[in-house]
């Protein structure tokens, strides 16, 4: 029996358009939805417990509109959803405080998040929270097997290996081999009736201020050619001009 | 002056060039850095010496180094390391250290810096459909994308002093297995050449490879072509969904240029496409576009760069 929470987070659709309206993201016209990798945290969470029997509790950090993210998890299968509940900005330390307080409270043995979000991409959240809680962990998987230790294949220099880790452990899911389940129909009608367990955290002070959000730079034109034998001046060009080959 | 701290770049077993662009990072940041190079062999940390604008080398040796494990390494780091910001490349790797460095000393870590603007950061969010400006007040970790800012020239002969370092490994490698793909990985590389659906079908990336073999790029594909054909793997994928690179070179061959995968490529340093279509939104990010079937003008483009490599 293994205590599994899983990280899941709302981010903006990977198809959207990102707006800037007076210096800062405007996502209030953008769909949102899990972020991607986290649906492979979620599968391997629920693989995890399907091998070794225990709970799987998916905790987002976020306001109430965050809920749906759980309600989603929830309709996969996960057991239990917590949301600590937190509308504002966070850099990395304030957040990964909160979560892993909340990961200490509620008694998790192993952690799984998706490698990054979709949104920030920093990929800071797993291994922030495995050092606060003195935890090992493991990034970036592409596929795990579990028996009393958890053996992943993760990236090394120059290829792939296959890595045994110890529980307590925080593992961050890359896309890799995993077919994601699906919801069922049973699964989005005990989604509806299933009950948040809203936790609150109070976030440390911040080292870090945001002056900006912008669109980036966008390039001068370049040139453009038509037909293939055009391609013998672009290789020249890129050896000559851009100094690249 | 903050304190800056650079984690040198190991590769193969040898200071990886991007570590003179980290130094360049630090001295924008606060003074000169100290380097510090986590090794099993010390001597490879006589490099380090020589590049311009630190002040000084640890060579930080254990066996723990062979092979990264999070904790051990940022346990052994953090015990050497003075409290400042502590700088580290933006590769997958360095990421998941400047992370672990940060939470043990309870600072905040800003990863994927491309830009140093009086003192503030700049990075890229939503997969650099945006990018974010923040102020930072104290210490913190800060990763730096590769190939943005300038190397910092050698010629410098700083000291180098050895410092044993302890550390206990939390994970094992078991087994190193084998790739399924010998080629060139395309988080990797300097120049990556990418097919996407427009390439008609798998079979047609062999003109791509060919290209790629001769002047030693990576394969990489849109999500559309790793979702419709079976053999292109998603170690190949460049997007949001899939890797971000940055290299010198990205060659887009029969890529519409969606914003999933713009967001993936559009930080390269030179972009070419190649597309039949002239009204592809890639065009507009394009150094050189190339109005053209495939067929037509990767026979070109290889014979010519064939000619030039010889």
């Amino acid at each position: 029996m293994t205590n599994i929470a899983v990280l899941v987070k709302q981010v903006p659709d990977t198809n959207a358009r990102i707006v800037i309206s007076d210096d800062r993201v405007d996502l209030s016209a953008v769909k949102m939805v899990m972020s991607p990798y986290d649906e492979f945290a979620v599968e391997t969470a629920l693989q995890h417990r399907e091998a070794s029997g225990g709970e799987v509790t998916a905790i987002t950090v976020g306001g109430a509109s965050a809920d749906k993210v759980l309600k989603d998890a929830k309709a996969i299968g996960v057991d239990h959803i917590v949301r600590i509940d937190c509308d504002s900005y966070l850099d990395s330390n304030s957040l990964q405080s909160m979560i892993s307080s909340v990961i200490s409270e509620i008694g998790a043995e192993v952690v799984y998040c998706g490698k990054a979000a979709a949104d920030t991409g920093a990929g800071s959240t797993g291994p922030g929270i495995a050092e606060r809680l003195g935890w090992a962990s493991v990034s970036n998987i592409i596929s795990a097997t579990f028996s009393d230790i958890i053996s992943v294949v993760a990236p090394v220099q120059g290829g792939n290996a296959r890595i045994s880790v110890s529980l307590p452990a925080v593992i961050s899911c890359d896309k890799g081999n995993v077919k994601v389940r699906k919801p069922n129909v049973k699964g989005i009608m005990q989604a509806k009736k299933a009950q948040v367990d809203v936790k609150s955290a109070s976030p440390s002070s911040s080292s870090i201020s945001i002056i900006s959000h912008s669109l980036p730079p966008s390039k001068p034109a370049g040139k453009t050619y038509e037909g293939g034998a055009a391609a013998a001046e672009v290789a020249q060009l890129l050896r000559d001009e851009a100094n690249v080959i | 002056m903050s304190q800056t701290i650079v984690i040198a770049e190991i590769a193969k077993g040898a200071i990886h060039p991007t570590t003179a662009e980290l130094v360049t990072a630090a001295n924008a940041l606060g003074s000169a850095p100290i380097v510090i190079v986590p090794c099993t062999d010390s001597t490879i940390a006589d490099a380090a010496g020589s590049i311009q604008g630190i002040s000084k080398v640890i060579a930080l040796k254990s066996d723990i180094f062979a092979e990264y494990d999070a904790s051990g390494w940022a346990t052994a780091i953090d015990a050497v390391a003075p409290s400042g910001i502590i700088i580290t490349s933006a590769n997958p790797q360095s990421k998941d250290l400047a992370a672990r460095l940060a939470a043990r000393r309870n600072i905040s870590v800003v990863q994927d810096v491309v830009a140093i603007e009086g003192g503030n950061l700049v990075s890229p969010i939503y997969s650099g459909k945006a990018m974010q400006t923040v102020s930072l007040a104290g210490d913190a970790a800060v990763s730096v994308r590769a190939n943005i800012f300038a190397a910092s020239p050698q010629g410098a002969s700083a000291d180098v002093s050895v410092v044993d370092a302890t550390g206990d490994m939390a994970t094992a490698v078991e087994e190193f297995l084998a790739r399924a793909s010998t080629r060139l990985d395309v988080a990797e590389a300097n120049i990556i050449i990418s097919g996407g659906r427009g390439m008609g079908s798998p079979d047609n990336f062999s003109h791509l490879e060919k290209i790629a073999d001769t002047i030693g790029a990576a394969v990489g594909a849109s999500r559309a072509a790793v979702d419709t054909w079976e053999p292109i793997s998603h170690a190949m994928q460049v997007g949001q969904t899939g890797k971000t690179v940055n290299p010198n070179l990205y060659i887009a061959v029969g890529i519409s240029g969606a914003i999933q995968h713009l967001a993936g490529m559009r930080s390269s340093k030179y972009i070419v496409a190649i597309n039949k279509d002239a009204d592809a939104p890639i065009f507009q990010h394009a150094d050189y576009g190339i109005v053209a079937t495939w067929e037509e003008a990767l026979p070109v483009l290889q014979a010519s760069l064939s000619a030039m490599m010889n």
